[in-house]
């Protein structure tokens, strides 16, 4: 598929073949679109890229989405409990826990979840941040909300392992989801009665 | 177009678009199967359990003119929650779909594969073994051809033997040696997997030795892939 156009255009196409999500015919056809349009609708496109790219980061305490160099609106509020965290894979999986209105707490984004098949283990993940902030913040709960998948899975039992010699309150969020979907189409209200479920795991 | 109902063992998934998700599965009677599965992403939907990776499922599909069928039903046969349950187990039974997603052939009928992974899988659920992915592979290696010779140095017949080389295609002497070296334990338990008592090697402990097998299986499997498996980077993280 590669080298069969020339040099920008190809390039588009590679760039754009990286993109979650699409497949090389799929790279060619966005291209292809973005070839026709007026330079301004392209140029905004852009401009909205980079925008991004420089104004929000991770936060630097939970990995949640925020300003760059700066906490999330959740680190910054001084109304959260912070002893209390509770783990998900991806930020917008925050944005599912908090329509519940069932969590007072902070979060922390492990950004991904263990996929051996993709390359991803414990150390691919924010896992090493998340134990030093057990320890530097006092956090007492923990309450592991990873998808109810394989993956996700794999991960809650990892991390209640991991977690539960230090002393601390392990929970994970109960059952109520099916198994095997992804967090961020659950709805409110079944995903509320599973944080209220939430029970003890590990050892 | 027709529906086609068989066996299969889900090897990966991928996300596509905003609920769906192709699997690739490891059938009994049709070899690399890929399809569809519609909706299986929302929590609601009655597929997306039965459809992970490492699921033993019955299966109707329907096949496409396109490159991908749809799946239509699952029943689930084995489901290995254990696998879940440790990261050592988890990423040898990864390995092990990875490996035969890149063996396995679209619409080629491959039945000793299908039905090895369905058995190791269930050893993996079920036993500690350290050799569990170290077995598969030399098993499905010599399936597909390529058995190394390990009753004396693969070049001048000389005994004792003291490394083995992938190029060689089996084991060396002192005078001969190439590759990496091998302890006569490893060279015992080697011996074990292919010489029909894979049972006894599988109760073995971990030991230096199991690791031993345990790499060298790995090597030889990427050699013959002609690329890395993903998942072994990640055994051995926990
Ligand atoms: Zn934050
Ligand atoms: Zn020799």
């Amino acid at each position: 598929m590669s080298g069969v156009y020339a040099g920008p255009v190809q390039d588009l196409i590679d760039e754009l073949g990286r993109l979650p999500g699409v497949g090389p015919k799929s790279a060619q056809r966005i291209a292809f679109h973005l070839l026709k349009v007026e330079p301004a609708d392209a140029a905004r496109l852009a401009a909205a890229i980079i925008e991004v790219k420089e104004r929000v980061a991770f936060c630097e305490r939970c990995f949640n989405i925020a300003e760059r160099g700066a906490e999330c609106s959740i680190c910054t509020d001084s109304r959260r409990e912070t002893s209390m965290v509770c783990v998900v894979e991806e930020p917008r999986d925050i944005v599912a826990v908090e329509r519940t209105q069932e969590f007072r707490g902070r979060y922390h984004v492990l950004q991904g979840a263990i996929s051996p098949i993709d390359g991803i283990g414990p150390e691919q993940l924010k896992v090493r941040e998340l134990l030093v902030r057990i320890e530097a913040e006092g956090i007492d709960e923990v309450i592991l909300a990873t998808n109810p998948n394989i993956e996700g899975e794999a991960t809650a039992t990892y991390l209640a392992r991991l977690l539960s010699p230090l002393g601390i309150s392990v929970t994970k969020i109960a059952s109520g989801l099916p198994v095997g979907g992804d967090l961020e189409y659950a709805d409110e209200l079944t995903l509320g009665r599973a944080l209220e479920g939430r029970r003890a795991v590990g050892e | 177009m027709s529906l086609y109902r068989d066996s299969g063992v889900v090897l990966r998934t991928f996300k596509l678009g905003e609920a769906d998700r192709i699997v690739s599965i490891m059938t009994r009677n049709n070899g690399k199967v890929r399809a569809v599965a519609k909706g299986v992403r929302k929590t609601r939907s009655k597929f997306g359990a039965r459809l992970e990776p490492s699921s033993h499922v019955n299966l109707q599909l329907y096949r496409t003119r396109g490159d991908l069928d749809i799946v239509t039903q699952a029943e689930t046969v084995d489901r290995f929650p254990n696998l879940r349950t440790d990261l050592d187990r988890f990423s040898r039974a990864s390995a092990m779909l990875e490996a035969v997603d890149q063996l396995a052939q679209e619409s080629e009928v491959n039945r000793r594969l299908y039905e090895m992974l369905v058995r190791a899988l269930r050893t993996v659920a079920d036993t500690e073994s350290p050799l569990v992915a170290a077995g598969f592979f030399w098993k499905v290696l010599s399936l597909e051809g390529f058995e190394p010779f390990l009753d004396a140095c693969v070049s001048c017949g000389g005994e004792p033997v003291v490394a083995f080389d992938l190029h060689e295609g089996g084991v060396l002497c002192q005078s001969c040696r190439r590759g990496r070296a091998i302890s006569p334990e490893a060279l015992a338990l080697m011996r074990q997997i292919l010489g029909g008592q894979l049972g006894a090697a599988l109760n073995e402990p971990i030991s230096a030795a199991t690791n031993e097998v345990d790499h060298l299986a790995g090597e030889a499997m990427e050699h013959h892939l002609e690329r890395r498996l993903r998942s072994l980077g990640v055994l051995g993280q926990s």
